[in-house]
């Protein structure tokens, strides 16, 4: 394991050095918007990076707080299994009711109804399998941390691309103010988190993680009747993107994946590191004989 | 075992009683949200017509700075002399105590609602040209958003240093919904264009309520008995 992790540093730069060439030499020039688009290469796979790591969080949170009881997870266990056959049915529903299907937004495959859950159960049980109850509460804040620093790139990369499109720096548009409102429920986190002493913590911070994504889908509701300015999703939505520059992006996401997971590696380590320093410390606390002086 | 709604009414009665001898939530919501509206009186014209477009936005906003004062003396109260370890400790359900502290914040701030809005009308000449009557749903729905969530996390800042800061941070970023609803409905109400109901903005803030009550229910004796 060791190893490893200075070969995946290097591969790391290797890939994010190319990604950047291929962002500013190889991917072709944006025909309105000229070389300003070129930071699409940045704030996309930024936002996808941040949305995971925060999506992480929620499933480590959530782990977290059912896994302390064996009957609570249990239960956890068959909601998600219940949550992923239901996607799976609801997508042959809809293709069977000609109504729904004309319901459906446009840019909605039933194929991506039909995997979501799935793919959310196989991620909950895969962490499930990976990290112990308080291994998953380090998981919780190394995701937390990785991902605002990410939602930071989003927030500051999103103004200096609109302010030469749009003429303006910021406008309260649902996508801009939905992850400026993820961004400040994550940083009220971090907070919460240095704040509460040391025992408590985790509980804590895990349930405001819970209300943070009980919180996100109003958020977007209720900003979503304001007139929406951001661009559509370019993939998966009504847009169009040159296959050229869909390949520098998705190259660029993987760079961008690596080095989340390279960073929240190192932060996961030293989470570990400083828990077993406090540990050996509460422990030598309580075998000293009393009274003695260092 | 007592049953959870006698818990309730008793927490809820001793809340209220004690609020009502001591009266120290009342009147500092009061005159904080007094001096929030004579601050914002210097920010803007508030005879001008257009001050109708922003009056929804200032009520509420009034109104949630001076709930936080209330719900920061919520849980402080059972610190002293370790009533809150004396509830953990007791075979009472921790949710029907919650329940009791959450309606006693509903009928604190809506007091507190019921004696200011006189007077933002007064001071603002405020007329509703919709149907007020919908104010009432949304005054109810969205004072129980505030305070539902409040008295949650008030609970949680209790264990933290600096609580009385801590729970604004923790509070304002996810009453964003349910703000934004309340200011809206109470907006297209004030303005009263036919074009636009407050339908849309109420069932959302009921959607706000049903799901964080059940939220807060759900998380409220992991948080309370966090050690």
């Amino acid at each position: 394991m060791k190893k490893a992790f200075p070969i995946l540093g290097l591969l790391t730069a290797a890939l994010l050095s190319y990604a950047l060439y291929d962002a500013l030499m190889v991917a072709p020039k944006e025909q309105t918007m000229g070389d300003v688009q070129r930071i699409f290469y940045y704030h996309v796979p930024s936002a996808w990076t941040a949305f995971l790591l925060f999506f992480l969080n929620f499933l480590a949170s959530i782990q977290y707080l059912v896994r302390r009881d064996p009957k609570n997870d249990k239960v956890a266990n068959w909601v998600v299994i219940t949550f992923a056959v239901l996607t799976c049915v609801a997508a042959f529903v809809i293709k069977l009711v000609p109504d729904l299907m004309k319901a459906l937004p446009e840019g909605v495959e039933l194929s991506s109804i039909a995997t979501t859950g799935p793919i959310i159960a196989g991620i909950y049980f895969l962490l499930r399998k990976l990290f112990s109850v308080e291994d998953s509460d380090a998981l919780a804040v190394t995701t937390a941390e990785v991902g605002v620093v990410f939602c930071t790139v989003v927030l500051v990369t999103g103004p200096l691309w609109a302010r030469p499109v749009w003429g303006i720096w910021w406008t309260w548009d649902v996508r801009l103010t939905s992850t400026l409102v993820l961004w400040l429920i994550y940083v009220s986190y971090l907070v919460l988190r240095r704040f509460s002493s040391s025992g408590q913590t985790p509980v804590l911070a895990a349930a405001l993680a819970v209300f943070g994504a009980l919180d996100v889908p109003l958020v977007y509701f209720s900003i979503w009747i304001f007139r929406t300015q951001h661009p559509q999703p370019v993939i998966g939505g009504g847009g169009s993107i040159d296959p050229r520059m869909l390949r520098v992006l998705l190259v660029n996401w993987l760079a961008f994946l690596c080095f989340a997971f390279l960073v929240c590696w190192s932060r996961y380590r030293l989470e570990r590191l400083k828990r077993q320093v406090e540990e050996t410390q509460a422990l030598e606390a309580l075998l000293e004989p009393r009274g003695a002086v260092r | 075992m007592s049953a959870p709604s006698g818990v309730t009414f008793a927490t809820l009665m001793k809340d209220v009683r004690l609020e009502w001898r001591s009266k120290d939530a009342i009147n500092s919501m009061l005159f904080f949200a007094l001096l929030v509206v004579v601050v914002f009186s210097f920010s803007f014209d508030p005879l001008a017509e257009e001050s109708r477009q922003i009056a929804g936005g200032l009520v509420w906003v009034a109104f949630l700075f001076a709930s936080v004062v209330a719900l920061n003396q919520t849980w402080a109260r059972e610190l002293r002399n370790q009533v809150l370890d004396a509830y953990r400790v007791s075979p009472a359900p921790a949710n029907s105590l919650f329940l009791a502290k959450a309606l006693g914040n509903l009928i604190f701030v809506l007091v507190l609602e019921a004696v200011m809005t006189p007077l933002f009308i007064v001071f603002y000449k405020l007329r509703a040209l919709g149907p007020a009557w919908q104010l009432l749903p949304v005054a109810i729905l969205g004072t129980w958003a505030i305070v539902v969530n409040g008295t949650f996390f008030a609970a949680m800042s209790l264990r933290t240093r600096s609580r009385e800061i801590m729970l604004p941070l923790l509070l304002f970023p996810i009453t964003i919904p349910a703000l934004v609803s309340m200011v809206e409905a109470t907006k297209i109400i004030l303005v009263g264009d036919p074009a636009t109901s407050a339908k849309f903005w109420i069932v959302l803030l009921a959607t706000y309520d049903v799901v964080f009550t059940t939220g807060c229910l759900a998380l409220f004796e992991t948080v309370l008995h966090a050690e």
